[in-house]
């Protein structure tokens, strides 16, 4: 007595499904969450590596087995099964993969809203500014202006940049990606990218530093700028990566939620000295973070590597 | 179908072109002897890319920059990636199987524009050339195969000339194949020939060329501006003078997406051709495979900005392009079940090119995959220009596009020479690559997940381990060409002789000699209804070596 080959099917879907689960959870192939960025990125790239293992197993299971099974034995010189195309086969592995991929699709939308990254489409000031500036490329001014709503930082941030650009002379500011939420007002940063440093330079104290010091919880707004050529601005453990591009003042808004040192990294080509173009941010619990400001504050521009190793 | 018969091969004076091995080095019109001009001169540039990559991995096998100078190392990357794609990717996959296979599957004796076949093919040696020379000469250009500006404008200028020359040599080759092909595959078939009896193949080369002469010019465009802004001192894309570097991006991009499936498509197509002939059965899906190919072509076009997720592109734009890219996966995905159908239930001859043919489908999928999450903004945003990247498009271009060069050099030699390949030195040379590459590019995607950016001479400590093993797998992939060197060598005079058609196919090329003469066929060329239709009708089978047992055993169940 045989089992029934649809039987053994759904068994082998399920074992499939459990293990892309169980691969999915388990297997951690990410550094530390830092920022309040990465645990929501974390979430997408689970439910991303469950669908990709369950594909992945699948597709390789049936070549293999295929390959086995069905191999040309010794003595055997016939043709195969003479089968030229099933059309409801076809339109289902037509309709499931387009259906699993409008759902990625969907719900990394959902995740970079999330993110704050999809803020500006909704925001009021940046489509003003968009009209003071017509449009084009230049949609993007206000950017950052204001995201995530009842949050205090946006009142400031849209009066820095907004009124920037609704008066069609300062800067164009774009927009990176960076959520709010937290009740508690931004930390200003300056960043220069430079062949081959990163000089952060904190307007609140006139500390300039190559090395970026961060409080814990508190959303920081980076405002980038780059002298020479293109930049990218990354720290792995936040989830976060803007390139910095000459022309092109962007702002990054992030949070780090875990204190700690982690690596700020060029992510875009920029020279020789490319791959030595590192840092350090290094988040404080708040208190740790006013003292750092505290001790650095005499700290005039002109010893800013003095600066650094601090804190 | 009728086959000539060998009888009269008497050689027919040809005029003032030369004959024997000189063809080879001539301005040949035959678009068979330019097929194997584009197979070996890119299988030459393959060998010189692939010592770059050794440069590459050496560097990397130690965390500290010390194997060569860093302004080396970045005109090494350059090089290597601009070698790769333009002088051997490119060139092989669309030229050298193009033009030796397309003739024969339309029926017809030569390509449409024979003089301007081999213009397009005799462009290439000196834009590889100029282009490798310029290492030795001016040094080579520094700012990667992306050539972005304001690096591209920074770095030393006559480098960077030198690069957009020979690329703009090779993109006019480009257009000029693809226009060929267009015009071949449209105008030249065969009476009788409807576009839905075409093999597989001649759809994927339709689709490519489409592609290459739509996007092509666009890079040249974008070039030349780059040009004038590094000798003119224009600012199209110079900050400094109120130029915008996204531009170029844009311009550049609209090219290089649409690249990546000018040199997968034609893979595409040749796994095609290979599965069915090898798994005794017809292609699965015919039709869903055509439409598949040209939802592609148009998916392709639209695709480009997820390569500036991270440029400060506007959200719309971010969000358009996610569900645009992640779309192409549906017609992908039914390319790749449609694959897998074909084989199931067949006969199937685990030979070379039939391993080489599966170790794509495994690669690629993974390399699919990848994509499909690299498409979504928010993962792009931590994993962009980083060894993630670098992993997912060498699964695409080396694990797809590669292993289905070598498994079409194992279809096809015995149609190239008359020959066979040694079996055992085969199987020993996929056994090599597919360890060797997987063991290469699988940790680096473990690499730029947490956090080494691609591009670099050195990295943090840390990824000592893990780099050192991908210069392992490296070094194994050096190694896995040795095997396959010698049996080509030496198969091309010790060889089993062939025969016309040592695996039983039914697609015109097969239905002649091997080497087929100069004409193609003695006599009119043949009508191929069903290039697919094995274990159909019992008058396409090869009666000679099945028992009528067998045949109705296998096509009657």
């Amino acid at each position: 007595m045989q089992i029934p080959s649809s039987l053994i099917t759904l068994l082998a879907g399920m074992v499939l499904v459990l293990v892309g689960l169980w691969v999915g959870n388990n297997v951690q192939l990410l550094p530390v969450e830092a920022s309040s960025n990465a645990p929501i990125y974390d979430d997408l790239f689970k439910v991303l590596f469950v669908i990709s293992t369950i594909l992945f197993l699948g597709i390789v299971g049936l070549l293999v087995f295929s390959l086995i099974r069905f191999r040309r034995r010794p003595g055997q010189h016939g043709d195969g099964l003479a089968i030229e195309g099933n059309l409801p086969l076809e339109i289902l592995w037509t309709a499931v993969p387009a259906i699993v991929v409008l759902f990625v699709g969907i719900y990394s939308y959902d995740i970079y809203e999330r993110m704050g990254g999809m803020v500006p489409l909704n925001d009021h000031s940046a489509h003003l500014a968009a009209a003071h500036e017509g449009g084009g490329m230049g949609s993007m001014a206000g950017a950052m202006g204001s995201m995530g709503e009842g949050s205090v930082i946006p009142v400031s941030l849209e009066s820095s940049s907004g009124a920037k650009s609704s008066a069609g002379k300062g800067p164009r500011v774009w927009g990176g990606i960076g959520p709010t939420g937290a009740a508690t007002e931004a930390l200003n940063v300056d960043l220069t990218a430079m062949q081959f440093a990163f000089i952060f330079h904190y307007p609140d104290g006139d500390i300039t530093t190559g090395e970026l010091h961060v409080p814990v919880d508190r959303p920081v707004e980076l405002r980038m700028k780059a002298n020479d050529v293109i930049h990218a601005f990354w720290v792995p453990q936040f989830r976060l990566k803007q390139d910095v591009i000459p022309g092109q003042p962007t702002v990054l808004t992030f949070t780090a939620t875990r204190p700690g040192s982690y690596p700020i990294v060029c992510a875009e080509l920029c020279g020789p000295y490319h791959g030595g173009m590192r840092s350090t941010v290094v988040v404080h619990e708040t208190d740790g973070f006013d003292a750092w400001l505290l001790k650095n504050r005499p700290a005039t521009v002109a010893s800013a590597a003095d600066a650094s190793p601090t804190g | 179908m009728t086959l000539a018969s060998a009888s009269d091969f008497e050689p027919q004076p040809e005029g003032l072109q030369p004959q024997g091995w000189l063809r080879y080095f001539s301005f040949s019109l035959d678009h068979k002897v330019i097929g194997l001009q584009y197979l070996v001169t890119g299988f030459l540039f393959y060998f010189i890319g692939g010592a770059l990559a050794g440069v590459i991995r050496t560097e990397l096998a130690s965390p500290i920059s010390d194997f060569v100078s860093r302004e080396t190392y970045n005109q090494v990357l350059t090089l290597h990636g601009t070698v790769m794609i333009f002088l051997w990717i490119v060139p092989v996959v669309n030229g050298a199987f193009g033009n030796y296979l397309v003739p024969f599957y339309v029926g017809a004796r030569d390509m449409a524009f024979p003089r301007l076949n081999a213009v397009a093919f005799w462009l290439i040696p000196p834009a590889g050339i100029l282009l490798i020379g310029s290492y030795f000469i001016t040094g080579a250009a520094q700012s990667g195969w992306t050539a972005y500006p304001p690096l591209s404008l920074t770095t030393p200028a006559a480098g960077q000339i030198v690069w957009i020359l020979s690329v703009l040599l090779l993109g006019g080759s480009s257009i000029f194949g693809g226009i060929n092909f267009i015009a071949t595959i449209l105008k030249l078939r065969r009476p009788g020939l409807k576009m839905m009896m075409l093999p597989m193949y001649c759809w994927a080369m339709l689709g490519t060329s489409i592609l290459v002469v739509l996007s092509t010019p666009v890079l040249a465009g974008t070039l030349i501006l780059l040009s004038f802004d590094i000798i003119a001192h224009t600012g199209f894309f110079n900050p400094s003078l109120g130029g915008n570097v996204v531009v170029y991006q844009h311009l550049f991009w609209f090219y290089s997406h649409p690249a990546v499936y000018i040199m997968v498509l034609p893979a595409f197509g040749l796994v095609s051709e290979i599965l069915p002939v090898h798994a005794r059965k017809p292609l699965f899906g015919y039709q869903t495979m055509v439409y598949s190919i040209l939802a592609i072509v148009v998916l392709g076009l639209i695709v480009w900005a997820h390569h500036m997720f991270t440029s400060g592109t506007p959200p719309w734009m971010r969000l358009f392009f996610t569900i645009a890219t992640s779309f192409i996966a549906v017609p992908t995905g039914i390319k790749f079940f449609n694959w897998l159908a074909t084989l199931w239930g067949g006969r199937i001859a685990l030979n070379s090119a039939m391993l080489f043919s599966c170790g794509f489908i495994f690669n690629f999928v993974f390399g699919g995959i990848t994509g499909v999450a690299l498409a979504q903004v928010p993962f792009d945003i931590h994993v962009h220009d980083t060894y993630f990247v670098v992993g997912h498009f060498h699964y695409i271009v080396y694990g797809g596009t590669v292993f289905v060069i070598f498994s079409a050099i194992y279809h096809w030699y015995p149609k190239f020479t008359g020959r066979l390949l040694n079996e055992d030195l085969g199987r020993l040379h996929f056994l090599l690559t597919f360890l060797g590459f997987n063991l290469c590019f699988a940790p680096q995607h473990w690499l730029g997940l947490n956090g080494m950016p691609r591009r670099v001479a050195e990295y943090d400590p840390s990824f000592t381990t893990l780099n050192q093993v991908s210069s392992v797998g490296a070094l194994l992939m050096g190694i896995s060409t040795l095997p396959f060197l010698i049996n080509v060598v030496v198969s091309a005079w010790r060889g089993q002789v062939a025969g016309d058609n040592p695996w039983n196919a039914l697609t015109p090329e097969w239905l002649t000699s091997s080497p087929p003469p100069v004409e193609n066929w003695h006599g009119e060329a043949p009508l191929v209804h069903e290039p697919y239709g094995y274990g159909v009708a019992p008058g396409t089978l090869p009666l000679a070596d099945a028992t009528g047992e067998e045949i109705w055993s296998s096509g009657g169940r």
